[in-house]
């Protein structure tokens, strides 16, 4: 077992009176899918935003590759290799999808002009390491794209930027079965090649299929993180709604603590 | 976009069928044509509603009045439309990013007030209302200031050029002074844009209290008289003069040759690396179909087209040159820069813009700055063309026509869509109605506004039908 990528630990985070994260651990390995689940409100999308650097923290420590480092900008983590993929996937539908892979990052020639040519090559080669066979231009407009296509660019483009750790959020939810299998399957290859990838998600079927461990979150705890293997979709259930199950998750204390 | 030749010396993974499998071909002659007959169905009719109004409005006007075609007449258009071209040109990039500007044209006429000002006074500071020479250093100082506040530093430089020419009062020669009228719209613009993107007033309606605002200042600027400007020789040339019959061809054999060069090298080098290209084929129809349009009209300008015959008028119209230059200019920085891309990117979608680090405030700030420094040139060619500085210079209907232009051409309101070359061909039609009508007296100037109204809500019917077309594919 290697160690993680990306850690988190003792992560507090309130807003005004209200404790949103408690003393929350999370881990991403490299190589594997981290899934993140839990209820609305339960402090899913505080976490993803506190690492993202979009929220400060109030107290604990993010440390990344081994090394704290203090996520106060949203620059910070994309200069570490951390790549966010949101739900509403921010694409520009009035540009192609090389233009959109590179948008705010553009390659240009001497500073001043776009270099379209190596753009297109270099957005091919990262959709080309997914095994990406949907999408048959790189120079598609955006709009023209379903739903799955669009998010396999959104995913692409995070790919592009040599990232190491990728947050997909809710990659699938608007998803159909065939488009939902293609995402999913790309998600593990994110992973297969070596990336940390934390698939956040209310799907069961979704995180069961694809996740190596599951982290629950129950009203800001870790009620538990647990291996997919060593699990099962009625106990990641009970977690997420009780936030125990049988051995697993918070003391009977602890949960009536936090209600 | 599609074609049935596929090189067999094609990128890795041409042997799994269906992966980019467009992205390594030619793109033949048949192949472009369906790609663009594709692209009408799907509801991206580009510039062909425009082109095909200006046909039908030609095809009518030449059969109410046989002047209609003549050279003379023809030639005359670029004169009477190129501030309508120019506005429309500064209009575009405001309307890509969703917004729009209303003041252009009574900005622009502002600017250029204050220039003629200067040359016929030989000095702002006595020719300005005392106060309002010195409200206009004090307004360039505080463009400066903003810009730089909102890190755009290139409009920054451009003002604090025109605070120079006016304090050193260089603006007493002629050129300088235009340059100066410029500069101060891009002062003006500054302003708007920041009015619009950091204290956050819908542009409309703050480019709605600027046009009526600078309308005002005209006046105070002018003290109440027109200037005449059909004295200055360089003024007037702008848009009366001629390119010699020899600068001309130079003209056209440079703006042609840049075209065709630029194409052929653009595809020969995605050919050798092995992109999606035009065949040179392709390339070379399509450059020589322009640049013998290109060639037969230079020919039919260098020949005398004055019916009087103690005159002669023969060569390309300056102002057409203006408006082609600077719709090539506009081009390149649009598809071609990074800040172009990130106009396009902005006025699509904004959010999306933002999360991809583009600095979103800076965008409409340097939009809102180019549009009103191609109002005031668009001033100072409305001023060439009707020989003076009016009171009402850039007000009436100026603004409304340059908007029409840019709409008409098929530049989307909502942002993110457009091309400079659809102001070009917008402000043609624009021009050309009321060019037609005044060659049938009998039809009154009410007819005028008539039909640009139908004109135009015909050009808004094409893009709203072709969206919801595009939005269902």
């Amino acid at each position: 077992m290697s160690d993680p990528i990306l850690e988190v630990r003792k992560l507090n985070k309130s807003f005004g009176p209200v404790h949103v994260l408690h003393d929350v651990d999370f881990n991403v390995y490299p190589g594997e899918v981290t899934a993140l689940v839990g209820d609305n409100g339960a402090g899913k999308s505080t976490l993803v935003k506190c690492i993202a650097g979009i929220y400060g923290t109030d107290s604990g420590e993010i440390r990344f590759e081994g090394t704290p480092v203090t996520m106060n900008d949203p620059r910070v983590p994309t200069s570490l290799g951390i790549e966010f993929v949101y739900q509403d996937l921010a694409l520009a539908d009035n540009l192609d999808i090389t233009q959109n892979m590179f948008l705010g990052r553009e390659e240009t020639n001497s500073k001043v002009f776009l270099a379209d040519g190596l753009m297109e090559k270099k957005a091919r080669a990262a959709l080309e390491s997914l095994d990406v066979r949907t999408v048959s231009s790189v120079r598609q407009p955006v709009a023209s794209l379903s739903g799955g296509q669009r998010q396999t660019v959104a995913i692409a483009k995070a790919v592009l930027w040599n990232s190491k750790v990728v947050f997909l959020d809710e990659p699938t939810a608007a998803l159909g079965v065939a488009q939902t299998k293609q995402v999913l399957d790309l998600v593990r290859r994110l992973a297969d090649q070596g990336r940390g990838v934390v698939l956040i998600s209310h799907n069961m079927n979704d995180v069961m299929a694809v996740a190596d461990r599951v982290a629950a979150l129950y009203l800001g705890h870790v009620a538990a993180e647990v291996k997919t293997a060593e699990t099962n979709t009625a106990q990641i259930v009970e977690l997420i709604t009780s936030g125990r199950s049988d051995g697993l998750g918070l003391s009977a204390q602890a949960v009536n603590e936090s209600i | 976009m599609s074609s049935n030749v596929t090189e067999s010396t094609a990128a890795p993974g041409a042997d799994r069928p269906g992966r980019f499998s467009l992205d390594v071909d030619e793109r033949t002659i048949g192949g472009a044509f369906r790609g663009w007959v594709g692209r009408l169905r799907s509801g991206e009719p580009g510039a062909l509603p425009s082109v095909l109004g200006l046909v039908v409005l030609v095809i009518i006007f030449s059969q109410l009045s046989d002047r209609f075609l003549s050279k003379y007449n023809i030639g005359a258009i670029p004169t009477q439309g190129a501030y309508i071209a120019v506005i429309a040109l500064g209009i575009v990039f405001v309307l890509l990013l969703g917004e729009i500007d209303l003041s252009a044209g009574t900005a622009g006429g502002t600017c250029a007030a204050i220039a003629a000002v200067a040359v016929s006074k030989g000095s702002l500071h006595h020719g300005l209302p005392s106060g309002m020479f010195w409200a206009l250093l004090i307004g360039q100082l505080a463009a400066i200031a903003l810009a730089v506040w909102l890190r755009s530093y290139v409009p920054a430089i451009i003002v604090a050029i025109g605070f120079v020419l006016v304090v050193t009062n260089l603006t007493q020669h002629l050129f300088l002074a235009l340059v100066a009228a410029i500069c101060i719209g891009t002062a003006i613009g500054t302003l708007t844009g920041w009015l619009v993107a950091k204290v956050g007033i819908p542009s409309f309606v703050v480019t709605l209290a600027l046009f009526l605002a600078w309308q005002g200042v005209l006046q105070f600027a002018l003290s109440g008289k027109p200037i005449d400007t059909s004295n200055y020789d360089l003024w007037h040339n702008l848009t009366y003069g001629n390119l010699s019959p020899t600068v001309s061809w130079i003209f056209i054999v440079v703006v042609v040759g840049f075209y065709l060069a630029y194409t052929l090298l653009t595809s020969m080098r995605a050919k050798a690396a092995n992109l999606a290209h035009d065949t040179i084929a392709l390339v070379l129809l399509r450059g020589g179909v322009i640049a013998v349009v290109a060639v037969i009209v230079t020919i039919l300008a260098n020949t005398n087209r004055n019916t009087n015959p103690y005159r002669v008028i023969e060569g390309i119209p300056v102002p057409a040159a203006i408006a082609i230059v600077l719709m090539v200019l506009a081009t390149l920085a649009l598809t071609k820069t990074t800040w172009g891309r990130h106009l396009y990117a902005t006025g699509g979608n904004t959010e999306a813009a933002r999360r991809a680090g583009i600095d979103v405030v800076k965008m409409k700030v340097s939009a809102f700055a180019l549009c009103s420094s191609f109002g005031a040139l668009g001033g100072i060619l409305l001023a060439s063309s009707q020989s003076s500085a009016s009171l009402d210079l850039g007000g009436s209907n100026v603004l409304l026509f340059s908007v029409a232009a840019a709409v008409i051409g098929g530049t989307s309101l909502f942002g993110g869509r457009g091309k400079p070359r659809d102001a070009i061909i917008g402000a043609i039609v624009i021009t050309v109605i009321p060019n037609g009508l005044l060659l049938k007296p009998s039809l009154g100037p009410q007819w005028q506004q008539v039909i640009t109204g139908v004109v135009l809500l015909i050009a808004a019917a094409v893009d709203a039908i072709s969206r919801r077309r595009a939005a269902r594919s």
